[in-house]
């Protein structure tokens, strides 16, 4: 590897080219797409909820896009399972960054909180306290 | 182009910009992002310097020596860049913030007064957001209407199709000459004999041409031309937007307030003249001394032969690039376009290839390059670009070609 490549570790580059969790749920309480219109990376969440209405008992995803979007959706996908909706909401960038293991260039944030923004944002139109199509970044 | 034009001596040049002996992620910079800005040599930063310990003071105000001395300088400014550029005089020059400023001006001084519906401006697809946007929110709010002379294959403008697009309706053409995406070099001098033919102005976007060719803007027969100081070795904060003096001379101010008048009473104003009518406020005073300065600079070397040097490195990489079936080029073929290439390897988002390339400390841009429309033409969100200035070498690109080889690995 070269002298750098730190963005690259390879718990991104494994999820990237391996990404857990991929496809569409069937039988998804929650559903919502976003995008990065300044990369064209895209990000559709599915969310299985509990028998309480609450807690996320699947979750799964699909997109297209540059490597850190793509990982960032692979790793929250695990990350999300169990978690209440309020914890999902409560969620910040630098859970993101933390879960990610990587310092990210600020131009490089908006990839990595697509997924989480989606789950996001989802979740509130899923409550009632948003209303829109689709999430982006900009 | 001359064949007697010498090749650049680029070690000597290179000793001319510090910035160049610094180092990114400890390796040596590789900056391959001159389409976006360029770096700034001595002579330049020396005009800066200059400035600020010597005269610096506020332009056409005061009395005093040291506005004297702004003044006179700023003014020869616009000499200087007239003579860059092949235009008659000052009067035809006026110092904008940049490109995009230059644009805005003529479509609100303008257009906005000039166009209605039944007009059309006619444009290319592989306009930079700076005049794509710009006339798309003025033919919006004057009824008027954007036509775009597609792309062929090779990246060329369909120029039947311009004939076919360009009519007795339209009032504008607005076209970029250098692409910042494709390298396209596109045929201004033929488009705007095509608007005149039809009463239309012409307005050459030459933001990347103007730095690194000579440009000539009464062979081209513009009437309006724009560029920035920033990608010419200059400051950032300085554009130009060139006029034909009788086209300036009829339109409305831009922006109105100190400066750019000549009389003023509680009820009415009246302009001062050209260029100034279009330098409201404080300008940018310093910066469009240092312009003056990266003309002379370039000058001293030799446009023809920076053109060749660029065209050089430009056909190199093309070339190198190309030696690979994964990675995709676009544009024309590598002996004919201006010096950037724009690609992208298959598998490996250009975000992703710039921030490997940055750990090898090679500087390009991914992304849009401000040409979003032209990428959905080419079927992509975003691209990467290496682009080539004078200081730049052919070691230079075969550090990008091995960079991007790593990335490849990496990714595979």
């Amino acid at each position: 590897m070269g002298p750098g490549t730190d963005m690259y570790r390879q718990q991104i580059l494994d999820h990237y080219k391996n990404p857990r969790n991929y496809g569409e749920l069937e039988d998804a309480d929650i559903e919502h797409v976003g995008e990065n219109p300044m990369c064209g990376d895209t990000i559709k969440m599915f969310l299985k909820l509990a028998d309480d209405g609450d807690t996320i008992a699947g979750v799964s995803f699909i997109g297209d896009g540059c490597a850190i979007s793509q990982a960032s959706a692979s790793m929250l996908s695990g990350e999300l399972r169990g978690k209440s909706l309020e914890e999902v909401r409560g969620m910040e960038r630098e859970d993101i960054e933390e879960m990610l293991g990587v310092d990210l260039s600020p131009m490089r944030v908006k990839c990595a909180v697509l997924a989480e923004k989606v789950a996001k944002d989802g979740i509130a139109i899923h409550q009632g306290d948003k209303d829109l199509e689709e999430t982006t970044t900009e | 182009m001359s064949q007697q034009v010498e090749p650049l001596d680029v070690e000597a040049l290179r000793e001319d910009f510090p910035i160049l002996q610094r180092e990114v992620n400890g390796t040596d910079l590789v900056y391959l992002d001159n389409a976006a800005t360029t770096q700034t040599p001595e002579q330049v930063i020396g005009a800066i310097t200059d400035y600020y310990r010597n005269y610096n003071a506020n332009v056409h105000r005061g009395i005093h020596q040291l506005s004297q001395e702004a003044s006179i300088a700023y003014e020869e400014a616009h000499d200087r860049v007239a003579e860059f550029i092949g235009a008659a005089g000052r009067e035809e020059i006026v110092f904008t913030k940049n490109t995009t400023e230059s644009m805005n001006l003529v479509a609100y001084a303008w257009g906005l007064n000039e166009l209605g519906p039944g007009d059309e401006v006619v444009l290319t697809e592989m306009e930079h957001h700076a005049s794509l946007v710009t006339w798309q929110q003025i033919a919006k709010r004057t009824g008027a209407d954007c036509k775009y002379i597609p792309i062929t294959d090779e990246g060329r403008l369909d120029m039947d199709a311009a004939r076919e697009l360009i009519t007795d309706d339209t009032a504008m053409v607005s076209a970029v000459h250098v692409s910042n995406t494709l390298g396209t070099i596109n045929p201004v001098s033929e488009l705007a004999d095509i608007a005149h033919d039809h009463d239309a102005y012409m307005f050459v976007d030459a933001a990347q041409s103007v730095p690194n060719r000579p440009v000539d803007v009464e062979a081209i027969d513009a009437d309006f031309l724009a560029f920035s100081g920033h990608k010419m070795a200059g400051p950032t904060g300085i554009g130009v937007l060139y006029g034909k003096e009788h086209i300036l001379e009829e339109m409305e101010p831009y922006l109105y307030g100190g400066d750019m008048i000549l009389k003023v009473t509680f009820e009415d104003a009246t302009w001062n003249e050209l260029p100034w009518k279009f330098e409201a406020g404080t300008p940018n005073i310093c910066e469009g001394i240092a312009l003056a300065a990266a003309c002379d600079y370039l000058d001293d070397i030799g446009m023809e032969a920076i053109q060749r040097h660029e065209a050089e490195l430009a056909e190199y990489a093309y070339d190198r690039l190309t030696e690979w079936d994964d990675v995709e080029v676009y544009g024309p073929p590598a002996d004919d376009r201006g010096g950037l290439v724009a690609f992208n390897v298959e598998g490996l988002h250009a975000h992703d290839l710039s921030s490997i390339l940055n750990d090898y400390g090679v500087a390009i841009r991914a992304g849009d390059h401000c040409t979003q429309p032209l990428h959905d033409v080419l079927g992509t969100a975003a691209s990467a670009r290496a682009s080539f200035y004078l200081y730049n070498t052919k070691e230079e690109v075969d550090e990008l070609v091995d960079a991007v080889d790593e990335a490849r690995e990496l990714f595979s």
